[in-house]
C-alpha cells in the first residue's frame, strides 16, 4: 500500500468513527454541527502530520494514526482506585474517565459565588449560547490536524467561569482517567476557562490512570484573561506508559492579567503538548514552566510560542527536560515579537539532563522580532550528570544510584521550587525520585527539609 | 588503623608516589607536609578512592580491610572521610539532603535503621553552632556560591555530623583568615579522641599550631623522607623544605 493510501485509510477509519457517533447523536445546535463538520472536513483535507511537516519533525505521530481507538460512552471507574490515583489535595474537582464525565468521582461543593465549574455537556444544555460564543475563539480547526479533530469530536470537557473580581481559593482540580480498556479508547476533551477581570484561581489538570491503559486522548484548551486576571494552570502529566496524548493549550491575556503554567511531565508514552501565549494588553506576563521526565521508550514533546502583541509584555520560560533510557524529548520554545511591541521582555531558557547514552532531546530555542525596544534572550543546554559532584557525594557514604538521583532531582528542583501547591510539588519530586533506580528513598529527606522549615 | 605499605601511584601515566609506607594508629594526628607537587594530595585522593589514580604497586588497609577492593562510598561508610581542598559546588543539591543522606548510608551499611528526623535535627543544630554556621546553610546547595571559607567550614561540619575514624582533611588550611582557621581547627579538635585518627595534609605549618599533630611526614619526590614529631613542622617553617629535600637526596 502507498503512503497515501495508507494516510487515506487511517483518516477514514476515523471519519467512520464520527459518522458512527454521529448517528447516534442527538439533535444538536446548528453551530456545533457546522464546526464538527468544518472539522471534519479540515482533518480530512490535512490527514495526520508527518516528519516532513516541520511542527512535527521529531515527533512521529504513526501510533496515532494507525490506532484502533473506539469511542466510550460511559466512565466507570472503581472508587478505591481513583482514591488512590487523584491528588491528594482539598479541591473542586471535575472526573472525566476516558472523556466521559463522572459525576461520582466529581464533587463540586460550596464554589463562591459567580464562579462556575461544570462538564461542558452540561453548560451546553443549560446555554449552548453561551458557551458557544467564546468555545473555538481561540483555537479554529486551522490550528493542527489534531484541534480540527478534537472539533469535530468534541462533545465533553470543563467549562470554568470567573465572574469579575472573583477569587477561587481552593484549586479547580480537572481529572481525566484513563482506564485499561479491552479495546484503547480515544477521547478529545475541551478546557474552556473564561477568567474575567481581576479574577484568579488555580487550575490543575491531572491525567492519571491504570497501568496498563493505551488510550488517547487529543485534548483543546482555551483559556482566556481579561483585564488583571491570574490563572496559575497545572498540567500534571501521569497518564500510564501505553497512553497517547495530545494536547494544545491556547491562552489570551489582555491588560495586566498573568498566567504561569507548569507543565509537568512524568507519564504518557506519546506526549505532544503546544502551549501557545498571546499576550494581547499592556502589561500581561506569562510564565511558562516545564519539567519533563521520560524513561523506557517514552516520547514528550513540547512547543510553546509566546506572541508579544502588545508593548510592554512580559513572557518568562524555564523548561527542564529529564531523558533516561531510550526516551526522547523535544522542546521547540519560540518568542514572537509584532512591530511596535515595544520595550517587551521575553525570556527563555531550556536545560536538558541526559542520563543515558541513548536518550535523546532535540531542542530549538526561536526568536522573532520585528521591534528594536525590547529585552530578550534565550538559550539552552544539554548536559549529563556532573561527574565531580557524583564523586564527591560518594565520599560522603552515597552510594552512587542514590547521588545520581539526588543530582537529578536537584536538577529538576529549579522547576519545582516555583510550585506552589506543596501536594503537586512532593508527588513530582518523589516521583522523579521514585522513578530512578531501585533503593532511591528520598522520601526522608523531603520529610527532613519540610521538618526543618516547620520549625 | 590505616596502613599504606609501599604504594605506587601513577596519574596520567606518570609516577607520582614511589613507595609510600605510613602507619596511622587509633588516636593520633599525622600531618603530611611537603614542598608542591610532591604527591601530598594524592594519597589522599587514593586513600578516598577518585578515579584516575593507578596503584601500581603496594596496598593500603583500613582496620584490616583492603581499601583497593572497597568502592568509594564503602571507604567512607566504613569511616574514611576526606575532606577536600575544593569542595565542589552541587547546585540544588541542600546541605540537609546531603548530610541526611550521608549519615543514612552510614547507618545502613552498619545495619542501624535510618536516623529518626527530630535525633538528626538536633545533632545537626549543635554542630552547626560548634561551627559557627547560620541555620540557613542547611537550606542552602552544597557549597553553591560559598566563599572559600564557608566552603571549608561546610566540610568539616560534614565530618563532625558524620564521625569518620579517621578524617583526611587535604589542604583545609587553605584561604582561610585566622578566624575561619580557628573554627575550623576547634572542629578537628574537637573530633580528636582515642578512637579516633586524622590525616592533615598541609604546605604550611601555620594549621599546625592550631591543631597539633602526634607525627609529622615530609612527602618528598613521592615517599616519605623524613618524619617526626611537631617539632620537625616547626624546623620546616624556620628552615623551608630544601634541607629535606637535599637530605634525602643524599
Amino acid at each position: 500500500m502507498s503512503d497515501v493510501e495508507q494516510q487515506a485509510r487511517e483518516v477514514k477509519a476515523f471519519l467512520d468513527c464520527l459518522a458512527e457517533r454521529n448517528a447516534n447523536r442527538g439533535q444538536e445546535p446548528t453551530w456545533i454541527a457546522a464546526r464538527r463538520q468544518a472539522g471534519a472536513a479540515r482533518f480530512e483535507a490535512l490527514g495526520f502530520p508527518t516528519r516532513r511537516d516541520e511542527a512535527w519533525k521529531y515527533t512521529d505521530v504513526r501510533a496515532i494514526a494507525r490506532g484502533d481507538f473506539v469511542l466510550t460512552d460511559n466512565a466507570e471507574f472503581s472508587p478505591a482506585s481513583a482514591a488512590a490515583l487523584t491528588l491528594p489535595i482539598e479541591a473542586y474537582r471535575l472526573t472525566f474517565v476516558d472523556g466521559i464525565f463522572s459525576p461520582a468521582l466529581s464533587d463540586l461543593g460550596d464554589l463562591p459565588g459567580g464562579v462556575a465549574v461544570l462538564p461542558l455537556s452540561q453548560a451546553l444544555a443549560e446555554n449552548h449560547e453561551a458557551v458557544g460564543g467564546p468555545l473555538g475563539r481561540l483555537t479554529g480547526v486551522e490550528f493542527s490536524p489534531f484541534s480540527a479533530l478534537n472539533t469535530a469530536f468534541m462533545e465533553e470537557g470543563a467549562v470554568v467561569r470567573l465572574a469579575p473580581g472573583s477569587v477561587v481559593e481552593k484549586p479547580i482540580l480537572l481529572q481525566f482517567l484513563s482506564r485499561a480498556n479491552a479495546e484503547p479508547v480515544m477521547s478529545h476533551p475541551r478546557i474552556l476557562v473564561e477568567a474575567g477581570s481581576r479574577s484568579q484561581a488555580t487550575l490543575v489538570e491531572h491525567h492519571v490512570g491504570e497501568s496498563e491503559a493505551a488510550n488517547f486522548t487529543n485534548l483543546v484548551a482555551e483559556l482566556m484573561l481579561d483585564r488583571g486576571a491570574i490563572l496559575t494552570h497545572y498540567k500534571l502529566q501521569e497518564a500510564p506508559l501505553g497512553d497517547l496524548h495530545v494536547a494544545s493549550i491556547h491562552v489570551e491575556q489582555n491588560r495586566d492579567s498573568r498566567y504561569t503554567s507548569f507543565n509537568l511531565n512524568l507519564g504518557g508514552g506519546l506526549v505532544r503538548n503546544d502551549l501557545i501565549g498571546e499576550l494581547n494588553g499592556e502589561g500581561a506576563e506569562a510564565n511558562f514552566y516545564g519539567l519533563f521526565y521520560g524513561q523506557g521508550r517514552q516520547h514528550i514533546d513540547n512547543h510553546t510560542l509566546a506572541n508579544h502583541n502588545a508593548p510592554r509584555t512580559f513572557s518568562n520560560e524555564n523548561y527542564k527536560g529529564i531523558l533516561d533510557d531510550r526516551a526522547r524529548g523535544v522542546f521547540n520554545g519560540k518568542v514572537v515579537v509584532k512591530r511596535d511591541s515595544q520595550k517587551i521582555e521575553g525570556f527563555q531558557s531550556n536545560a536538558n539532563l541526559l542520563l543515558s547514552d541513548r536518550a535523546e532531546i532535540d531542542a530549538k530555542p526561536e526568536l522573532e522580532i520585528y521591534a528594536d525596544d525590547v529585552k530578550c534572550s534565550h538559550g539552552t543546554t544539554t548536559g549529563q550528570l556532573d561527574e565531580e559532584a557524583v564523586y564527591a557525594l560518594r565520599t560522603r557514604g552515597i552510594d552512587e544510584q542514590t547521588a545520581r538521583g539526588l543530582l537529578t532531582l536537584a536538577f529538576a528542583g529549579e522547576v519545582l521550587e516555583l510550585v506552589d501547591l506543596d501536594a503537586i510539588s512532593e508527588r513530582v519530586e518523589l516521583a522523579v525520585a521514585g522513578k530512578l533506580p531501585e533503593r532511591f528513598n528520598l522520601a526522608g529527606l523531603v520529610e527532613a527539609a519540610v521538618a526543618l522549615h516547620d520549625e | 588503623m590505616l596502613e599504606v605499605k609501599d604504594l605506587h601511584v601513577k596519574v596520567e601515566g606518570k609516577d607520582i608516589l614511589k613507595g609510600l609506607s605510613l602507619t596511622i594508629n587509633a588516636g593520633e594526628v599525622h600531618a603530611i607536609m611537603g614542598p608542591n607537587g610532591a604527591g601530598k594530595s594524592t594519597l589522599s585522593a587514593v586513600v578516598a578512592g577518585k578515579d584516575g589514580y593507578e596503584v601500581t604497586q603496594g596496598s593500603i588497609t583500613f582496620e584490616g580491610r583492603d581499601v583497593l577492593e572497597m568502592e568509594v562510598e564503602e571507604r567512607a561508610q566504613a569511616g574514611l572521610l576526606l575532606g577536600f581542598q575544593y569542595p565542589v559546588e552541587i547546585p540544588g543539591v541542600k546541605n540537609i539532603y546531603l548530610l541526611k543522606a550521608a549519615l543514612n548510608a552510614q547507618r545502613e551499611a552498619r545495619g542501624e535503621g535510618e536516623v529518626p528526623a527530630p535525633e538528626f535535627m538536633k545533632l545537626v543544630k549543635e554542630k552547626l553552632a560548634q561551627m559557627k554556621m547560620d541555620a540557613s546553610f542547611l537550606q542552602r546547595a552544597v557549597n553553591e556560591g560559598f566563599s572559600g571559607g564557608e566552603k571549608k567550614r561546610n566540610e568539616i561540619l560534614q565530618m563532625l555530623v558524620l564521625q569518620p575514624k579517621l578524617a583526611m582533611l587535604d589542604e583545609i588550611d587553605s584561604g582561610l583568615d585566622i578566624d575561619a582557621m580557628r573554627v575550623v581547627a576547634d572542629g578537628v579538635n574537637s573530633l580528636r579522641d582515642e578512637k579516633r585518627a586524622i590525616l592533615l595534609v598541609t604546605h604550611y605549618q601555620r594549621l599546625l599550631d592550631y591543631i597539633v599533630p602526634d607525627r609529622v611526614h615530609v612527602l618528598v619526590d613521592g615517599r616519605i623522607a623524613k618524619s617526626g614529631d611537631a617539632e620537625l613542622a616547626r624546623e620546616l617553617e624556620t628552615r623551608g623544605y630544601d634541607w629535606v629535600v637535599e637530605e634525602s637526596a643524599a
